[in-house]
């Protein structure tokens, strides 16, 4: 990693606390070239982009894959306990696969803070579910794991149509919001020994739904996702959910992730109409990569909505190492 | 907030604009706040609940320690044979997604042999037994490893539970039919009843409706007959206030508080109730 990528790999960490996406103080020479090139061919550059557009078809390759992921995740859970096949027992919150412990990050740590005691078996499966999105890529659990990411993005789709029809306009949220909420969840556990988050946790709520049936508890995820459609889009995920920020802080050493490449991009900014998280996505904005191949930073969910919408293919999957070791 | 701009401010100088917008964004993020951290005070509520007890599965830590430490994952809900333990919604007021036991529509038999929601039990809510930083109560530990009636003649008899989740009481001796010294004869809750139980002498791994499952006893001792701990109930001959004898269903101390007594009640309502988080008192 050059100096360049290394002051933004800082950078998009302080991004996911909630600071503001903001120009590079410094570019690499190579990149800078390119921004300069652009500059000057900027007309033909253009026209390209729009016989890109016009030409290129939509494409839902990895949304298709990740709602199957995501749907066929959470039926195990539901099937494991309606037709006793016992692979996957338990709900997001904690499980077991084949018998081996799962649990989720941010109920472990909820119950650590406020029961302040923690046996073996709670070790093995926090540290299980640690390794596991440390290599698939943190904040990856959110977008193909997560069962009320799969209900927002639908009600997001009615919120870009009321949007459209201009009968709603998206109210955006001070980002740092889901630090402090973070924070005040973490220190509420650990000083009321309860683990409040986990009643109005609506990934808890719906996973347990699912599985043991529908309860009153939905009224609260339905009243989010209202907000959300008239309100503020995707508000829950983006400014206020605490399990997002614990995954993401897990991604920050992962190697999977998106790579971006500022050579074949045309900076029309489609990718960033259409990412969950746009702050992340900072560096297409014409004039800001600091390098020639930038890698998105760890808030980022790796829902390849962007890969499966940029005309050019300036933004693909990565695994750190992989792709020099092919 | 519409309100704000007189229309002489044609020309509106572009830092006020972005003032008011970023005011404006401040307000929404304390309208979420508000919002988030007003529901996650509905959360709190099971504290204030606490008071109203409720039967919680075998081998709960204390009300508050169990509400600390349950992940509300509903593996216990899962491995339980008979399907006794449920998960507690919104308006319970006892934590959503908490398990517990509502003993009158299936209590929890024991028919797993081995306390399997313990076992299954992921962050030491349910516990064979306490870590050392947590007390017990007076009364709440069991004199002696509870002895199952099923499992009588097997190596081991007992049930690795060291603490009681309730006792026994009964609080409508007037209707019980062995005080009476009436007997029984049919479905104790009725053809439609849901409810089910290890019969031994049907199928030992196999809980069966208690619907399939009729009597006919000369004089009722359902309570004692079905009850799946040894020596915790029996039908003593006690004196009435009058001085005449008459026949009693009498709670002793080995009382686990499973409830199944409350579910095989025939009258109704129960005549026999579990006292959720009760002690034994000598």
């Amino acid at each position: 990693m050059n100096a360049y990528l290394k002051r933004r790999f800082f950078d998009q960490i302080a991004v996911m606390f909630g600071r503001e996406a903001r120009k590079p103080p410094a570019i690499s020479p190579r990149a800078q070239e390119i921004h300069i090139l652009k500059r000057a061919t900027n007309k033909e550059r253009l026209q390209e982009a729009m016989l890109a557009h016009e030409n290129a078809k939509k494409v839902h390759t990895w949304r298709n894959r990740r709602w199957a992921v995501l749907i066929a995740a959470n039926l195990l859970f539901t099937f494991s306990f309606w037709f006793d096949i016992q692979i996957l027992e338990g709900a997001l919150t904690a499980s077991r696969f084949i018998g081996f412990h799962l649990i989720d990050l941010n109920s472990a740590l909820q119950v650590m803070l406020a029961h302040k005691h923690i046996i073996v078996n709670l070790v093995i499966g926090t540290g299980t579910v640690f390794v596991l999105w440390l290599v698939l890529g943190g904040r990856s659990f959110c977008s193909w794991v997560c069962p009320y990411h799969l209900v927002a993005e639908w009600a997001e789709k009615i919120h870009l149509y009321l949007v459209k029809k201009k009968l709603v306009t998206d109210q955006n949220i001070d980002r740092r919001l889901r630090t402090l909420s973070w924070i005040v969840f973490a220190v509420l556990a650990a000083a009321t020994g309860y683990t409040v988050f986990e009643a109005i946790s609506p990934t808890g709520i719906l996973s347990r739904a699912l599985i043991y049936g529908p309860a009153l508890a939905l009224l609260w995820v339905l009243a989010l996702l209202v907000f959300e459609v008239f309100f503020s889009r995707r508000a829950w995920c983006r400014y206020a959910c605490p399990i997002g920020l614990t995954y993401g802080v897990v991604g920050i050493f992962s190697p999977v992730r998106i790579k971006y490449k500022l050579d074949s991009c045309f900076h029309e900014g489609d990718c960033r109409k259409v990412c969950l998280v746009p702050h992340v996505l900072d560096t297409v904005i014409k004039g800001r990569a600091v390098d020639t191949e930038i890698p998105i930073g760890p808030d980022c969910t790796r829902c390849g909505l962007c890969v499966d919408t940029c005309p050019t293919g300036s933004l693909t999957f990565d695994v750190k190492g992989l792709s020099k070791l092919l | 907030m519409s309100e704000s701009k007189p229309p002489i401010a044609a020309q509106p100088p572009p830092s006020r604009e972005r003032l008011q917008q970023a005011r404006r964004r401040w307000l929404r993020t304390v309208l979420l706040t508000g919002g988030v951290m007003g529901a996650a005070l509905s959360g709190f509520l099971p504290l204030v609940y606490a008071r109203t007890k409720r039967l919680r599965p075998p081998g709960a830590l204390d009300e508050k320690d169990f509400l600390a430490s349950c992940i509300k994952c509903g593996q216990c809900v899962q491995v339980c044979p008979v399907q006794a333990i449920k998960l507690a919604d919104l308006v319970d007021g006892i934590g959503v997604g908490v398990p517990y036991i509502d003993a009158r529509e299936q209590a929890c038999d024991f028919s797993c042999d081995a306390v399997q929601c313990i076992l299954a039990c992921p962050t030491g809510a349910l516990v064979y037994k306490k870590p050392a930083f947590l007390g017990v109560r007076k009364g709440a530990s069991l004199a002696s490893a509870p002895i199952l009636k099923a499992k009588e003649k097997d190596p081991e008899p007992t049930l690795n539970l060291k603490e009681r989740i309730g006792v026994a009481r009964l609080t409508r001796p007037e209707a019980c039919l062995a005080i009476q010294g009436k007997g029984f004869k049919g479905q104790v809750r009725g053809a439609s009843f849901k409810g089910r139980l290890r019969y031994m002498e049907v199928d030992r791994w196999k809980p069966i409706g208690i619907s399939e499952h009729p009597y006919d006893v000369a004089e009722c001792d359902l309570c004692v007959r079905e009850c799946p701990v040894k020596g915790a109930i029996s039908i003593e001959t006690v004196f009435a206030p009058d001085g005449t004898k008459r026949k009693s269903p009498v709670v002793h101390e080995p009382c686990v508080g499973c409830g199944v007594c409350e579910m095989i009640c025939p009258v109704e309502p129960t005549c026999i109730v579990i006292d959720a988080r009760e002690v034994w008192n000598t």
